[in-house]
C-alpha cells in the first residue's frame, strides 16, 4: 500500500478561504442560501466552512443542516457490506431556496444523485449547487459536476481518496492511497 | 453491528440485545423520516410484501402498511375471518399462493401459537411475526421499549410493570422477553387466574395489590382484558376487575409520583384505563403508536436488507 499526499494542512487552509469566498460572491448575505453538509464525511468540510464564513467574512447567519442519503442510495441489497445510515438534521425549509451541497470528494456521482432525490422530501429548492474538496475526475458514473471545487485530481478507479480533519481524525490532509 | 442475527422475526425469544439496539438505532433514523413533510424514503421498491392477517386487527395492520409503503415497498393485503381460514386451505398453501406472485416478505397475524415459525421453515421468504394466538408479538414489544426508551431516556435499570390479562397476552410475553434482554426490572400484575403458573421462571415478579405494584414501577404497561379469547369467566364481573385492577386518577395522584402509563390498545375505556388516565399528560398511548411505525421500518428495513438483489 502506497499512501501519498495531495493537500496539505496549509493547502487545505487556502483552498477552505478561496471557497468561502466563491460562496459569498454568488449568495451575498446568504440572505436565501442554505448549505447542506452530506453525511458522514462532507459535515466537517461544511461546518469548517460556515466557522470561515462567520469569523473571517463576518457572515454569521448561514443555515446549515446535515443530509444523510443512505436510504436513497441505489446499491441497497446489491453490496456485501451492509449500509450504515447517519443522522439528518435540516430545521429549516427548503422551498424556493438556493441549496449547496457540500461533500469531501466527488467521485461516481452517485451519492450526489441520491442526495438531489432525498433533499426532495423536504421541498423543493429553487437551485442546488455541488461543492466539493476534491473533484476525481474521469470517474463520473453520471452526469454530475461541482460547481465550486477545492483541487481537481485525476487519479485511477483502485486509487483511493481520503480526507482527514482536525476534530475527527488529528490532522487536516489529503492522501492518495494505492492498495 | 449492523445486520440483524435472524433472518425472521419470529419473536423476541430470537433475537438478542444487539439486535435490539441495531432496530432502534434505525428505527431512530425513520422516526426522523416520518415527521418530514414527504414521509417516504426509496430503499424497497424493488421489493414485495405480503401482509396475511388471519385474525382482525386495525391497529397493527395499518402501522405495518404504512411502514412498508413508507420504504417504498409493493403491498399486498390478505385478510381473512378466522371463519373462513376453516373452509379448507391450509396456511402453507395460502402462504405459496400468495409467494407464487413472487413475495419477499410475509407480515402475518395468526390466531394459532407457532404459525410464523411453521412458515419460515416451509416457504421462501422472510416472515414477520404479527402476533400469534398468546404467544408472541414481537414489535409490539419492540415498540414499547423504544417508547419507554425515548421518554426515560433508557430502559436499562427502569422498573416496569404489565397490568392485566398476562395469560392471553403475547404482548406481555414479548415485553418480558424483550425487557430483560435490556435489563429493566419487570413485575405483572393482575388477577391471580390471569396470571400464568411459573412466570417467575421468565424473571419477573408477581404482585396482586395494583396499589403496590403502581407505588413500585416508573413505568406501567395495561393491557386489555381479552374476552374474546376467554372460554371461561376468570373473574367475577367487568366491574369487579375495574374495581381491583382498574386505573384511574385518583389512584395515580395517590402514588405521590409520576410514572408513565402505556397500552398496546385498543383501550376498554373503564375498565382497564378511565378516560381521564389514558389522556393524560403522562400516557404515551398515542407515542406508541407513532413509533410503531418507524420500529416497524426498521424491522423491514433490516430483514429487506438481508435479502441479495438478484
Amino acid at each position: 500500500m502506497s499512501k501519498k499526499i495531495l493537500l496539505s494542512s496549509k493547502e487545505i487552509h487556502i483552498i477552505l478561504h478561496r471557497l468561502a469566498c466563491q460562496l459569498i460572491e454568488n449568495h451575498n448575505n446568504f440572505e436565501n442560501t442554505v448549505l447542506i453538509g452530506l453525511q458522514p464525511r462532507g459535515i466537517f468540510l461544511a461546518e469548517r466552512l460556515v466557522a470561515i464564513l462567520k469569523n473571517d467574512y463576518n457572515v454569521s447567519n448561514v443555515e446549515l443542516g446535515q443530509l444523510d442519503i443512505t436510504f436513497y442510495r441505489d446499491d441497497f441489497r446489491r453490496r456485501e457490506a451492509p449500509l450504515q445510515a447517519n443522522k439528518t438534521t435540516i430545521n429549516f425549509i427548503v422551498e424556493d431556496k438556493n441549496v449547496v451541497f457540500i461533500d469531501d470528494v466527488l467521485f461516481s456521482g452517485r451519492s450526489i444523485r441520491s442526495a438531489l432525490t432525498a433533499i426532495q422530501s423536504f421541498g423543493r429548492p429553487s437551485k442546488i449547487e455541488l461543492l466539493v474538496l476534491v473533484d476525481r475526475r474521469f470517474s463520473r458514473d453520471l452526469p454530475i459536476q461541482p460547481d465550486y471545487r477545492g483541487r481537481q485530481v485525476d487519479v485511477i478507479n483502485k486509487e483511493k481518496v481520503t480526507v482527514h480533519w482536525k476534530e475527527k481524525d488529528g490532522k487536516d490532509a489529503v492522501y492518495i492511497i494505492n492498495n | 453491528m449492523s445486520q440483524l442475527s435472524v433472518q425472521h422475526l419470529l419473536g423476541i425469544k430470537h433475537i438478542n440485545k444487539a439486535d435490539i439496539d441495531l432496530i432502534f438505532k434505525t428505527a431512530d433514523h425513520f422516526k426522523e423520516v416520518i415527521n418530514r413533510p414527504i414521509k417516504k424514503v426509496p430503499s424497497l421498491r424493488d421489493i414485495t410484501i405480503a401482509n396475511l392477517f388471519f385474525e382482525n386487527s386495525t391497529r397493527t395492520r395499518l402501522s405495518f402498511e404504512l411502514a412498508e409503503k413508507r420504504l417504498s415497498a409493493d403491498v399486498v393485503n390478505f385478510s381473512a375471518a378466522q371463519s373462513s381460514v376453516k373452509k379448507g386451505e391450509t396456511l402453507i398453501d395460502t402462504a405459496n399462493n400468495i409467494l407464487s406472485m413472487k413475495v419477499d416478505i410475509i407480515v402475518m397475524r395468526h390466531p394459532d401459537v407457532g404459525a410464523c415459525d411453521f412458515l419460515s421453515k416451509h416457504v421462501n421468504a422472510r416472515i414477520v411475526n404479527a402476533g400469534d394466538g398468546t404467544h408472541e408479538h414481537p414489535t409490539q414489544a419492540l415498540l414499547d421499549s423504544f417508547s419507554i426508551r425515548e421518554k426515560l431516556g433508557s430502559v436499562k435499570g427502569k422498573k416496569i410493570v404489565i397490568v392485566g390479562d398476562i395469560l392471553h397476552s403475547r404482548v406481555a410475553l414479548s415485553n418480558i422477553y424483550a425487557l430483560n434482554l435490556q435489563g429493566a426490572e419487570v413485575k405483572v400484575c393482575g388477577p391471580k387466574t390471569l396470571i400464568p403458573k411459573y412466570i417467575e421462571s421468565l424473571g419477573v415478579g408477581v404482585e396482586y395489590n395494583i396499589k403496590k405494584a403502581l407505588e413500585w414501577c416508573d413505568v406501567a404497561n395495561v393491557l386489555r382484558v381479552q374476552n374474546e379469547r376467554m372460554e371461561i369467566n376468570y373473574f367475577p364481573s367487568t366491574r369487579e376487575y375495574s374495581q381491583l385492577f382498574g386505573i384511574n386518577k385518583q389512584l395515580l395522584d395517590s402514588l405521590g409520583k409520576k410514572i408513565v402509563i402505556m397500552h398496546p390498545g385498543p383501550i376498554n375505556r373503564g375498565v382497564e384505563l378511565t378516560s381521564d388516565v389514558a389522556d393524560a399528560d403522562q400516557s404515551i398511548i398515542l407515542n406508541q403508536v407513532e413509533n410503531g411505525v418507524a420500529i416497524r421500518m426498521a424491522v423491514i428495513y433490516l430483514l429487506a436488507q438481508q435479502i441479495q438483489h438478484k
